[in-house]
């Protein structure tokens, strides 16, 4: 599909969706040919001037917030003191250059390295109980033929991904917690009542399940895509041949899902330190650093609450250059499987 | 001449399977068995259950008495009797009405900014050929591979003068480039020759994005518009660490005091205080009212999911 056109009408646009992705992310327009061949720069600027001027305010915003903060990651060779200027920016300038010094602190912190492991056993959990909960919910959905009963339980299942970690959070509190509905019952019939919320030995669990709970049926809709592209042919030419219910689902249904598999993977795997910033901080105060610190809390605890920016910047640099490592490691991993990946070769 | 047509029989064959039967099943299709089938519903049953029963939970017991409640020892599944103190009470004024209007008035202010700037961005994108398009394209693309940093970007914000601004709780995350590229996927599927003749016609770029591309969008528009206002709405972060004034925190920063930390809302704790009413009422009254406008509206969005969505679902 690498080479198909861009789609020109939405039904096609829903089946080359792996193609136009492939487009978007190379920026390239494979089967569009080129209007601005003998125009000249002038004329062609003139012609989309308000293209341009469309694009500038997103292109604009970007490029604050996303371009200039990248030369802010200068304050990790530094000793930052925010207080020589009244600039953040401009104190930039005058702080003294210290070299790889806090990249030598964070590597000799042993909570670094705490961090690290906490970040790596909470993404292979995530891999292992998360990751294939929505295929399994989607070839459930996809083999219940009532559109009403589909409907319904596709509204219910996609409700949560809505809601913010602070109030999934809160509701596993109100149900699971030391005060919650499930200790309180326990305690009312005479037996010891438990708190999970603040057990640091199963956080990993919890973080893990209030994951599943937000947002595996959100993670549905993909596979119900790509389940709904397969042609009925298929199965009926399977079972023509004698393949049974079973037998089916392992020579179609999953085979049509083995793409979108590999691509959710290779980006779920490209992300491996990146879990939950928002969801594990908000519970790192019930359960301690010593199970709740990833490398995101991390970077928060030592700059945002300890004012000790240049560590944290570099300890956040370190993970950001790790995380596009793995983006573009998992992506060759893709095209060596004869995946399309995040973007073409 | 006339052929003979038993019309009814012929409209009973026709029409749509009610919403209880099944639809015909295709012929190479085996009947499904009985346990299959009833394991399949029980799974089912339990995945919604899972979802519903919690959020049943904090309802009812938001609605419920201080009495109720504490007989209840705790929260209550089965609604006695349903009152509406817990919200009166939210609602007269203080801290947490002050919070659900600065959500209110952040989420649209956001949404709006978002969506302009987005669609924008997506349509001067989405005429490929165009001078610059590449690089612009790239730009965007870039920042989805790579961030600069939580610390870096916190240092920028103060730096801009945002901080105890509520432009600092929508300018840093205004624009999502995958929400432009999924618009802008969107827009490209419009048929060319449509817009061409418009063209033709003597339209320029506003009016066909304004006349021909934006109405033919509804079913994208109206989702990535639910992205964006979720986003704002549920967003808590970005006034953690910009905002220092109590009195501007929105909704979800007031919830994480008054039920993660369990501190009484101010205004609200003295009818605590006195007994009228069940701190756990207020607690999870605060919930529903930060998840009742997500729940109310994404099911009405929630049929165009796939059909705006596919376009950019696999992009993850």
């Amino acid at each position: 599909m690498s080479n198909s056109t861009v789609p020109r009408s939405r039904a096609e646009a829903e089946t080359t969706e792996t193609a136009s992705r492939a487009a978007d992310a190379t920026g390239e327009q494979p089967g569009k040919k080129k209007l601005s061949g003998k125009l000249s720069l002038r004329l062609r600027l003139r012609r989309d001037r308000t293209l341009i001027l469309m694009t500038l305010p997103a292109v604009a915003l970007v490029l604050v917030f996303n371009y200039i903060p990248i030369l802010g990651n200068v304050v990790a060779f530094q000793e930052y003191d925010p207080y020589v200027s009244s600039n953040g920016f401009v104190a930039m300038l005058e702080s003294p250059w210290v070299g790889v010094e806090q990249f030598e602190r964070i590597f000799a912190d042993s909570a670094f390295w705490d961090a690290v492991r906490n970040t790596l056993v909470l993404f292979g959990l995530q891999l292992v109980l998360f990751f294939p909960i929505p295929i399994v919910l989607a070839l459930l959905i996809n083999s219940v033929i009532r559109p009403r009963i589909r409907a319904v339980s596709q509204a219910i299942l996609y409700l949560p991904h809505f809601f913010s970690w602070v109030l999934v959070i809160t509701v596993f509190q109100q149900i699971f917690g030391g005060a919650g509905i499930i200790a309180q019952t326990l305690r009312q019939h005479g037996y010891e009542g438990f708190d999970l919320m603040t057990d640091p030995g199963i956080f990993k669990f919890l973080v893990t399940a209030e994951g599943v709970w937000k947002d595996a049926g959100w993670g549905i809709i993909v596979f119900l895509a790509a389940l709904a592209s397969v042609s009925p042919d298929l199965y009926e030419a399977a079972a023509m041949d004698g393949a049974g219910r079973w037998r089916r689902m392992w020579h179609v249904t999953l085979p049509a899902l083995r793409p979108v598999i590999a691509l959710l993977l290779v980006l779920r795997v490209g992300d491996a330190l990146t879990v939950g910033f928002e969801q594990i901080l908000l519970q790192r105060d019930a359960v301690g650093p010593g199970a709740a610190e990833v490398l995101d809390t991390y970077v928060w605890w030592n700059g945002v609450r300890n004012q000790d920016f240049s560590y944290a910047a570099a300890a956040g640099l370190i993970k950001g250059l790790v995380s596009v490592a793995l983006v573009l490691a998992a992506n060759k991993v893709a095209h060596f499987m004869g995946e399309q990946g995040v973007y073409k070769k | 001449m006339t052929a003979v047509i038993d019309k009814a029989a012929l409209d009973e064959a026709a029409r749509e399977p009610r919403w209880w039967e099944a639809p015909p099943r295709p012929v190479w299709e085996d009947e499904p068995g009985k346990a299959g089938l009833a394991g399949k519903g029980i799974v089912l049953a339990a995945a919604c259950l899972a979802v519903l029963f919690p959020l049943w939970i904090v309802i009812v017991t938001s609605l419920s008495s201080k009495q109720t409640i504490n007989a209840a020892g705790g929260l209550v599944v089965i609604p006695k009797d349903i009152t509406f103190i817990a919200y009166q009470e939210l609602l007269s004024g203080g801290q947490v009405t002050r919070a659900a209007i600065v959500s209110v008035c952040v989420t649209l202010a956001g949404t709006v900014f978002s969506m302009t700037v987005s669609v924008l961005a997506a349509y001067g994108l989405s005429r490929s050929g165009s001078l610059g398009h590449r690089w612009l394209l790239m730009t965007l693309l870039a920042t989805m591979f790579f961030g600069a940093g939580l610390i870096p970007t916190y240092l920028l914000v103060q730096s801009l003068g945002l901080t105890d601004t509520y432009l600092a709780l929508i300018l840093p995350s205004a624009v999502s480039v995958f929400n432009i590229l999924v618009l802008r996927a969107f827009f490209m599927g419009i048929s060319p020759e449509l817009i061409d003749s418009a063209r033709i016609d003597g339209a320029g770029d506003w009016r066909i994005l304004w006349q021909i591309v934006l109405p033919l969008s509804r079913a994208v528009i109206a989702v990535i518009t639910l992205f964006y206002a979720v986003g704002y709405w549920s967003a808590w972060f970005n006034a953690s660490i910009y905002l220092s004034d109590q009195s501007m925190m929105p909704l979800q920063n007031v919830m994480i005091q008054l039920v993660q930390k369990q501190e009484a809302p101010v205004g609200v704790s003295q009818a605590i205080k006195t007994g009228q009413i069940s701190a756990l009422a207020i607690q999870m009254a605060v919930m529903v009212m930060a998840l009742l406008p997500v729940a109310v509206i994404s099911p009405f969005v929630q049929r165009h999911f796939k059909k705006g969505m596919l376009t950019g679902a696999v992009k993850g």
